[in-house]
């Protein structure tokens, strides 16, 4: 596995063989508060940079997921619907949201490694 | 005796305030918010606890089975007093307060001369010249310029320090029956003077949860080692806004500024409750309050629109601001206040719909990011009170 990489809008994303696994952060579903539902793309959907992909939803607010990279749907985390609560319990892990098979390649240079997030989030919080 | 002071000086202390702390003020109660995990936001011109560490969720279902504390010093508490009050202030309010025995409180709503609510309130008689109001913490500074301006013959006290507890849920009657017995054979909407080890606090059972509970008012001075005596309790914990209001729309209850305002009249607000029969037509002191031609002919020929709940499809909530659709998408309403229900484990809303679609089962839908999602109007409260009436 490749490490995870960070994006400011608290998204992570792991890419292997051109496809990134996407989901959000510990710390924004710390933010959020108990997540309630959540809305996925459709498998298929091809989405550009910015694009909004996903919707979070928490007891008092609601939380948008734009796609970080252009690229089509290929697989979304169906068990997210069924149960929620996994995106907290297991954010990068089985609460992953939804997988997007990249426009050609990619450049990543502008996301931040796991250790440069961690100092974007304790110099925002 | 309260110690507090007179109207004259709330705008010098207000400057005080914001000289000090820019557009913000903080409750007696702030460092214990802190404390306790609050995460703190600007509400109403204060900064007040959204929630606390356990999350909103867990705090609401711990109020509801257990007891949570509120600070609600946010809250203004105001005194009008002068020979004559209960009729002088029937003249703003369409319900009956020279009915009111003493200790005895009513919910109440301030009306404009359009019969649209410039507040929702409570208040409780304290002596046949004397009313203790609770207003909003966001129209505190307007009521009581309402009210200095058509009662001008009336002591107009507002108690700026005094800080306002609330004790709510199903513990909550366990909690004052070990501090003061004589207050849990208080009823609904009933007060009364008491001590809390030592402590001088005026507490009613009263509330915005739908569950029996108590609020307690209590000087700054005694504020915190009442907070300190309560939280004492296994059973009381904090709860924070989110969850007051999670549990206020499951509770069916008004959020002022949101599902009511001054365009909106009580009939159409659905609190049709709150107008005493001796204010309306026929009643033995009928009319004779602000907006009255307007509000009592709503009452006999009807309204266009209505405040409904709706039950949603699905598990994403419908919040405030969402357009209500018809079968034909055209819209019809929009949604005033809405969010997840955690005791109900669904969604749960509230919004104004045309009087012929505010009919129990009509089906409709909300619009969330431009989809449709199925809401049903529905029967309020979600969640059954359980307020104690003896």
């Amino acid at each position: 596995m490749t490490d995870a990489i960070y994006t400011e809008d608290h998204e992570w994303l792991q890419i292997e063989d051109n496809v990134a696994t996407i989901g959000v952060t510990d710390f924004a579903l710390e933010q959020l508060g108990d997540v309630v539902f959540v809305e996925l793309p459709d498998v298929g959907a091809e989405l550009s940079a910015g694009d909004e992909a996903a919707v979070v939803e928490s007891v008092k607010a609601a939380g948008e997921i734009n796609s970080p990279l252009s690229g089509t749907v290929t697989a979304v985390n169906e068990a997210l619907t069924e149960s929620p609560d996994l995106l907290s319990s297991a954010p990068q892990t089985d609460g992953w949201m939804f997988k997007l098979a990249l426009d050609g390649d990619v450049d990543t240079s502008a996301f931040m490694s796991s250790d440069e997030y961690q100092q974007f989030v304790a110099s925002n919080a | 005796m309260y110690n507090c002071f007179k109207l004259t000086l709330f705008d010098s202390v207000e400057t005080n305030l914001m000289t000090l702390e820019p557009d913000v003020s903080k409750t007696i109660f702030h460092d214990y918010h802190v404390a306790a995990g609050g995460k703190m936001v600007p509400f109403a011109g204060y900064l007040m606890p959204v929630q606390y560490s356990e999350g909103i969720m867990e705090e609401h279902l711990h109020c509801r089975d257990n007891a949570g504390l509120f600070d609600v010093s946010h809250m203004g508490q105001v005194i009008v007093k002068g020979e004559g009050a209960a009729a002088a202030l029937e003249r703003l309010m369409p319900v009956d307060l020279q009915s009111l025995k003493i200790n005895q409180q009513t919910y109440a709503t301030l009306t404009n001369e359009q019969g649209g609510v410039l507040d929702d309130l409570i208040v409780t008689c304290w002596t046949e010249d004397t009313f203790f109001l609770v207003v909003n913490a966001g129209c505190k500074e307007q009521d009581i310029a309402h009210i200095q301006k058509h009662l001008p013959d009336f002591e107009i006290t507002y108690l700026a320090d005094r800080g306002l507890l609330a004790l709510q849920g199903l513990l909550a009657k366990e909690v004052i029956a070990e501090l003061v017995p004589e207050a849990n054979a208080l009823v609904f909407m009933n007060g009364g003077h008491a001590s809390i080890e030592g402590i001088e606090v005026y507490i009613t059972r009263s509330g915005y949860t739908g569950e029996d509970g108590f609020e307690i008012s209590v000087d700054a001075a005694d504020a915190l080692a009442l907070a300190d005596i309560l939280l004492d309790f296994d059973a009381v914990e904090w709860i924070g806004l989110g969850a007051r209001d999670s549990l206020r729309l499951e509770a069916g209850l008004c959020l002022y500024g949101h599902d009511m305002d001054e365009n909106t009249s009580p009939v159409e607000a659905g609190i049709i409750w709150s107008i005493s029969k001796t204010r309306r037509a026929g009643g033995a002191n009928e009319g004779g309050f602000l907006g009255a031609d307007v509000i009592l002919d709503q009452i006999a020929n009807g309204v266009s629109k209505k405040r409904v709940g709706f039950l949603v499809d699905g598990r994403a909530p419908v919040r405030e601001g969402a357009e209500i659709i018809d079968e034909a998408g055209t819209v019809v309403g929009v949604i005033t206040s809405g969010g997840f229900g955690p005791t109900l484990q669904a969604p749960v809303a509230m919004g104004y719909v045309p009087t012929e679609l505010a009919v129990i089962g009509t089906q409709l839908n909300a619009l969330v990011r431009g989809k449709p999602r199925p809401i049903t109007v529905t029967k309020m409260p979600l969640v059954p009170q359980r307020y104690f009436r003896g």
